[in-house]
Parts: structure tokens; C-alpha cells; sequence
């Protein structure tokens, strides 16, 4: 008798083909990640010169810009495999967004706590309800609420496709944060990444943050695959018991 | 610039340092969660097979 149990595994064809890949990529781009982020925090603090207007303070720019692209990325991301998942029931890109949510919600979160720190030395205020901000944190609550439903709901496919509606539906949330600076007057300053008039900002600068970005792509990069991996294992482990209690009736 | 200096950051250390310690913090955290999660559901899902193979053997010596 072999090992092989009589369970649909054609159903899992891409999550095995996925598992060992994301095995090998996740040790390259976690290790990727620690080297930038270090090259990153040392052009970031030694290297890139004191801001003449805001001081030390500025350098938190290195951490929050990234955090902020991260928790928007992630969701544009997240929204784009609730579709495939929600319209070709492709089973992979379930487990997708069910992995990215969390490190989304993390990134949220960091954006929003960084934005408190840098904004109090300063605006003078940790917090404040503009454009900008209010629609950061409804940010944060469409992620904690794509998690919410997911695990509230017990059938799984149903909660899968609850989820992924409010998911699709809070996409029009990241255009409002992104263009809120230009269409709102909002205390948050407007990008001061922008190409037509030159960056605003050294070079050394630019190059901390942009290395700290790919640090934060290479952190999630890692961190999502191997969520996903666990999901994967979790999800068979429950399609094997199922097979195990429909062959004990069946005998 | 003195150590001292570098982590007063003109002022501003308790903005700067509360803002990185807060991120390396929670990405160890999820980074480790995760890795457990993996080990926890690999495990488990090794033990399953074995038991359930075993099950099946006893089953054809029958």
C-alpha cells in the first residue's frame, strides 16, 4: 500500500508545484531583506545629511514612505487575487490574498504609527482627521475586516468569497489615499518623491528610500510565501481528514 | 558625533527610534509567527499521513 491517500490532489496542482518553490525563495528574499535594510539605515543615518527644516526628525521618512507604498501595494495586490479567486475559483490565489492581509495590516499599521511619530515634532499633533490620514486608517479597517470575515465565517468557501467582495468593493479606497494630498487641502504634505519638478530631496536620501523599499518588498515577499505555505498545509491536512472519515463510511 | 548624540537625534530619539524599534519589533514577530505556523501545520500534517498509512496497513494484513 502506498503512501499516496486517495484525496483530490489535482484540486492542490499549483499549491504543490508553489510549496517548494516559495521554499527556496523565502531564505533568498528574507536574507535579501536584512542586506538592504542595513545598507539602507546606514545611508539613512550617516550618510544622508540632517534635514535643515525638520531637523533628525525627517528620517523617519525612510521607514514611513515604504511602510505607506507597502500597505497600498499590498491591498492593489490582495484585491487583484480576490478577483481571480472570486470569478475562476483558482484555489492558490485564495490562499494569496488570505496571506498577504496580515503583513498588509502590519505595513498599515506601521504607516500610521510613524505618520503619529513624525507628525508630532513636526506638525505639533500625533493625530489629526484629514483626507489623507482618515483614509490610511479606513485602510487598516478594510484589512483587519477582509480577516474578520474570513475566519468569522465557518463554511469556508462562502467566507472566502464574503471576504473578497469587501475586499474588490475597497479598492476605491487606495486612489482616494494616494491623490487625497491634491485633492483635499490636507495638513500631510504632498509626495515629495515627484519627477516633473526634481526630486525634493538629496540623493542620498532618495537612495536610503528606495533601499528601504525594496527591503520592505523582500520582508513581505518572504513572509506571504510562507504564510501561504502553512495555509496550504493547513487546507490539505483538512482535505485529508475529510477523505479519511468518507472512506471509514464508505467500508 | 558621540554615541549619546546619535541616539538623541537632535531632539528627536524618542520619534526616531520609537518609529524603527516599533517596525523591527513587529516584522520579528510576524516573521517568527509565521515560520511556526508553517512548522506547526507540517508537523501535524506528517503525523496525519503516518497514522492514517498505518491504519490502511493494518487493514490489508486483515
Amino acid at each position: 500500500m502506498s503512501m499516496t491517500r486517495r484525496i483530490p490532489w489535482m484540486k492542490y496542482a499549483s499549491a504543490s508545484s508553489f510549496y517548494p518553490l516559495a521554499n527556496r525563495l523565502v531564505p533568498i528574499f528574507m536574507g535579501l531583506a536584512i542586506v538592504l535594510a542595513v545598507i539602507g539605515l546606514y545611508v539613512g543615518f550617516f550618510v544622508a545629511p540632517i534635514d535643515y527644516q525638520q531637523g533628525n526628525s525627517y528620517r523617519i521618512m525612510f521607514l514611513h514612505v515604504p511602510a505607506a507604498w507597502m500597505s497600498m501595494f499590498i491591498y492593489l495586490l490582495l484585491a487583484v487575487y480576490a478577483i481571480i479567486s472570486l470569478v475562476w475559483r483558482v484555489k492558490m490565489a485564495d490562499i494569496m490574498a488570505y496571506s498577504l492581509a496580515p503583513t498588509g495590516a502590519m505595513f498599515t499599521f506601521l504607516a500610521l504609527l510613524t505618520g503619529a511619530l513624525w507628525g508630532r515634532p513636526t506638525w505639533g499633533t500625533y493625530w489629526i482627521w484629514d483626507a489623507r490620514l482618515t483614509s490610511e486608517l479606513l485602510l487598516l479597517f478594510l484589512y483587519l475586516g477582509y480577516m474578520g470575515l474570513y475566519s468569522a465565517i465557518p463554511d469556508r468557501q462562502r467566507a472566502s468569497r464574503a471576504a473578497s467582495f469587501l475586499a474588490i468593493v475597497g479598492v476605491v479606497n487606495v486612489p482616494i489615499i494616494y491623490f487625497s494630498v491634491v485633492w483635499w487641502n490636507t495638513l500631510h504634505q504632498g509626495s515629495s518623491f515627484s519627477v516633473s519638478d526634481g526630486a525634493s530631496m538629496t540623493s542620498d536620501m532618495l537612495s536610503a528610500l528606495l533601499l528601504m523599499t525594496f527591503a520592505c518588498w523582500a520582508y513581505a515577499i518572504a513572509v506571504v510565501l510562507r504564510r501561504a505555505q502553512a495555509v496550504i498545509l493547513e487546507r490539505k491536512k483538512v482535505a485529508l481528514w475529510a477523505s479519511q472519515i468518507s472512506r471509514k463510511k464508505e467500508s | 558625533m558621540g554615541i549619546g548624540e546619535f541616539f538623541h537625534m537632535g531632539g528627536h530619539g524618542f520619534y526616531i527610534w520609537g518609529s524603527y524599534g516599533t517596525a523591527l519589533f513587529l516584522m520579528i514577530v510576524e516573521a517568527t509567527w509565521v515560520a511556526k505556523r508553517r512548522n506547526k501545520a507540517k508537523k501535524e500534517l506528517e503525523r496525519m499521513e503516518a497514522e492514517f498509512a498505518r491504519v490502511d496497513n493494518q487493514g490489508m494484513n486483515r
